[in-house]
């Protein structure tokens, strides 16, 4: 199983330990004998935080999120974390001694039974508990599909806003690992944004992670927060250590340009901001990056805004090409941008297969591919 | 090693649970004549080879209070409610017949889309419903409209939903018969069969949680047990120990599948224990039955904070819904014999009339006045319009989103040019700002 590979050594290192002596354990594991196996398709560029957001701690993305949950927890005595092996800090460590310090009811195992996680969250949130349920996986959650799709997000909807589940959470790591092949490296977000009254958001760094998360779990809204599992130890920088929030549904403009707008979401990126280099250095061309971060609802204003001054788009997201999010912003950027359109809009995507294990590095949608995106919609 | 060893033990759960279940916390010096220390169970060796069988006993037997004839049997078994409680018992039975009898009839009329009838099933919403107390939470599946009468449910609001007219509180949004009401603590019910069950365990441990000395109820068929959601709810409420009573009501058919084709064990209540639920099988055309198991049901789950199963043998006399003929699967025969012989309002009516708290002038009169109440909610809800359609886009989330916005004001832009081809004149305008 592959969080067993990433871990293994981890949970040596890291049994018992206090949440100080991560950072060790974290310099381990990042070092490349242990990581020799994932492929890099991207350099992760930290996301740097004003001097007034105050006091600020060295994390990584894990890290972070275990600490928007501690804050969460302390802050709502109704808060409860469950899932499959959440107890003793998670496959991934997000949980990390929180059941020491919030207690054993507060933060529990589930049975293996993801439409139960998700049944039992909505029930939770019914019932004004705040719900912050773990799926261990995002290619894990089709069994809680029907929860998700059918109940929680038509829960206020269909009894005239009498009840609601607004207080419930889904976190769940998703996206590429290097080797995770078909089961450990899904981006399931399509299906989701197809779904009115869920929200659904993607966090590119520790920064963002920490105020998304926190954002989430107050929404009045169900959220689905898919962390992209590859950043969780590789994403590291100076995160604040006050209780914060950010936005859902609204874009970051993460790097300005005039010729080509890039949007993605979580790795990817990471990966738009090297293409932006590279189109720089190699075609002399300027780009626009934004990360979308949240798929549902999604800001088309910030996005609508840059094409309108570039004239051009790629959108480039791990999930297959066909109907993937990607299709969507197409759709409405040719609808209410087609005047200002220099070049059809570029689509760089997984292909419509599988998630393959060998062929990882042929599948994504990476720096070369975005790339030439890019050259074909300056030369169009 | 010795940290290897604790990853093992279910030392994530709460103690309470591990002491009372008396799980070993660490493996025993072998010795020849030791148990077996396999975490995953706790039972004794065996050296011979066998099976075992599935029909060991004879079924889990059906508790009953009254005769067919409405005679209590054990007079210790008898609950001896007072005699209101008894009276709106057996009248919000017979409202709900009544309802029943003149939408069921409406829809044949084309007066509305949709309509479940509850007949013979009065037993097991009522007798079940007034053994809980008001604040309890109750989850259905879509045949427990009773628990909703007994609990004071306004007949106009039964048929403002049916009818989806402005008054309703659903918005007019839900197909006919999935009632919900916040005030009398009834969740809405929705259409896709078994999502309610882990729900209502999660809701039960929110109570756990809060310490409100409450349960939840969670009514299903026996066919929607067959979901994967009643799995994981079962299994939830038992390793999570949640104050729930899961309800089946199991009326011998899922639309026209018969309970053969559904399972082979024995029956629900069968399956209870194989995940450390404690269970218990009733006649639910015995209303004081359905009562007495549960209001003992209650009582346990709030005490020990475990669920608890009660299964209710019944029949469903009326078609599944008014989109089924269920002469197509099943004899007149069949259905007349529970309709005539073993029907629970009949038989509340006997130990009604044993008691002398009840009689044939009593019957004549209420009939005649319950058919006029329903009459006369049906006019009224008739006569209503349907809500603004602008309601369509609102409470999807919270708040409208910047989408929806646009959406509904393209619809609005869309209906100045073309509103003749609309049936506009039916639906209200709403008067308060749309969010
Ligand atoms: C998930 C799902 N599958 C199928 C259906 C269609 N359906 C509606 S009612 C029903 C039968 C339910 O039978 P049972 O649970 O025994 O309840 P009863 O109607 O007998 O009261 C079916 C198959 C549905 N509503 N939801």
């Amino acid at each position: 199983m592959l969080h067993r590979t990433l871990l293994r050594s981890a949970t040596i290192t890291l049994r018992n330990s206090k949440f100080q002596k991560l950072q060790n354990a974290d310099n381990f594991l990042s070092s490349p004998k242990v990581f020799s196996r994932l492929s890099s398709h991207f350099t992760y560029v930290p996301d740097t935080v004003s001097p007034s957001e105050g006091e600020t701690v060295r994390m990584n993305m894990f890290q972070a999120i275990n600490n928007a949950m501690d804050i969460a927890m302390t802050s709502d005595p109704s808060a409860v974390i469950f899932g499959e092996d959440v107890a003793f800090g998670g496959v991934f460590r997000c949980t990390l001694n929180l059941q020491e310090k919030h207690g054993k009811d507060r933060v529990f195992n589930t049975p293996l039974c993801e439409q139960g996680i998700a049944g039992f969250a909505i029930g939770l949130a019914v019932s004004g508990s705040t719900a912050i349920a773990e799926i261990q996986f995002a290619d894990y959650i089709f069994p809680a599909f029907d929860q998700l799709v059918n109940e929680a997000a038509k829960f206020r909807y269909r009894c005239g806003n009498q009840f609601d589940c607004g207080k419930m959470t889904i976190r769940s790591p998703c996206s590429a690992v290097g080797h995770g092949a078909l089961y450990h490296s899904q981006s399931p977000e399509a299906y989701f944004a197809h779904t009115p009254g869920l929200k659904v958001v993607i966090p590119r760094s520790a920064v963002k992670a920490k105020g998304l998360l926190l954002s989430c779990i107050r929404s009045p809204d169900p959220c689905i927060f898919f962390e992209p599992k590859i950043l969780y130890r590789t994403a590291v920088e100076m995160v604040p250590s006050k209780d914060y929030e950010h936005p859902i549904g609204k874009a970051d403009i993460l790097i300005e340009g005039d010729t080509v707008t890039l949007v993605g979401w979580g790795t990817q990126v990471h990966v738009l901001r090297e293409v932006a280099q590279l189109a720089q250095d190699r075609l002399n061309v300027s780009c626009e990056v934004i990360d979308l971060v949240t798929i549902a609802p999604w800001d088309k204003e910030t996005i609508y805004n840059s094409v309108k001054k570039t004239g051009r788009l790629v959108i480039a997201h791990e999930a297959p090409l066909t109907s993937g999010f990607g299709a969507e912003i197409a759709a409405s950027v040719q609808k209410d941008c087609f005047l200002q359109l220099e070049a059809p809009v570029q689509r760089v995507a997984g292909h419509d297969t599988p998630f393959p294990h060998v062929f990882e590095p042929f599948y994504l949608p990476d720096k070369w591919r975005c790339l030439e995106a890019v050259r074909v919609a300056v030369e169009f | 090693m010795r940290a290897a060893t604790r990853l093992l033990l279910p030392w994530s759960s709460r103690l309470s649970y591990t002491a009372r279940k008396g799980i070993h916390t660490s493996p025993q010096i072998l010795s020849k004549d030791e148990r077996p220390q396999f975490p995953g169970a706790k039972a004794n060796w065996t050296e011979k080879l066998e099976f075992v069988k599935s029909d060991l006993y004879d079924g889990i037997p059906v508790y009953r209070v009254m005769d067919r004839d409405g005679k209590v049997m054990r007079p210790d078994q008898d609950p001896k409610l007072p005699k209101d409680k008894l009276i709106h018992m057996y009248q919000s039975m017979t409202l709900l017949n009544s309802m029943d009898k003149i939408l069921y009839e409406s829809q044949r009329q084309g007066r509305i889309s949709f309509y479940m009838t509850n007949y013979g099933e009065e037993g097991t919403h009522i007798g079940s419903a007034a053994a809980l107390e008001p604040d309890d939470l109750v989850y259905g599946q879509y045949r427990e409209a009773g628990v909703l009468m007994y609990r004071g449910f306004p007949l106009d609001q039964f048929m403002n939903q049916c009818y989806g007219n402005e008054l309703d509180v659903g918005k007019g949004r839900q197909m006919p018969v999935h009632y919900g009401s916040k005030d009398l603590r009834f969740v809405t019910i929705s259409s896709p069969l078994g999502t309610q069950i882990p729900q209502a365990v999660g809701s039960a441990y929110a109570f756990k949680q809060q310490q409100k000395g409450l349960c939840v109820i969670c009514y299903f068929g026996e066919g929607a047990a067959s979901e994967g959601d009643a799995h994981a709810a079962f299994n939830f409420s038992a390793t999570l120990e949640c104050p729930i009573i899961f309800f089946c009501r199991n009326n011998g058919y899922a639309i026209s599948t018969p309970t053969h084709e559904q399972y082979r064990g024995d029956g629900i209540a069968g399956r209870g224990p194989a995940y450390g639920i404690q269970s218990i099988r009733v006649d639910g055309n015995d209303t004081l039955a359905v009562y007495n198991a549960t209001r003992a049901a209650r009582e346990i789950c709030i005490r020990e904070n475990r669920p608890i199963l009660v299964e209710a043998m019944t029949y469903r006399i009326g078609h599944h819904s008014t989109s089924d003929d269920s002469s197509a699967y099943r004899s007149v025969d069949e259905v007349r014999f529970w309709d005539s012989t073993d029907h629970p309002i009949s038989r509340l009516r006997k130990y009604l009339v044993h008691n002398s708290w009840w009689d044939d002038a009593a019957e004549a009169d209420w009939k005649k006045k319950s058919k006029t109440m329903v009459m006369q909610a049906f006019a009224n809800a008739e006569k209503k319009l349907k809500p603004d359609w602008r309601l369509m886009f609102t409470d999807v989330y919270e708040k409208m989103t910047p989408g929806l916005k646009e959406q509904m004001k393209e619809m609005e832009d869309h209906l100045v040019k073309y509103g003749d081809h609309y049936p506009l004149k039916n639906y209200a305008k709403a008067n308060t700002p749309l969010e």
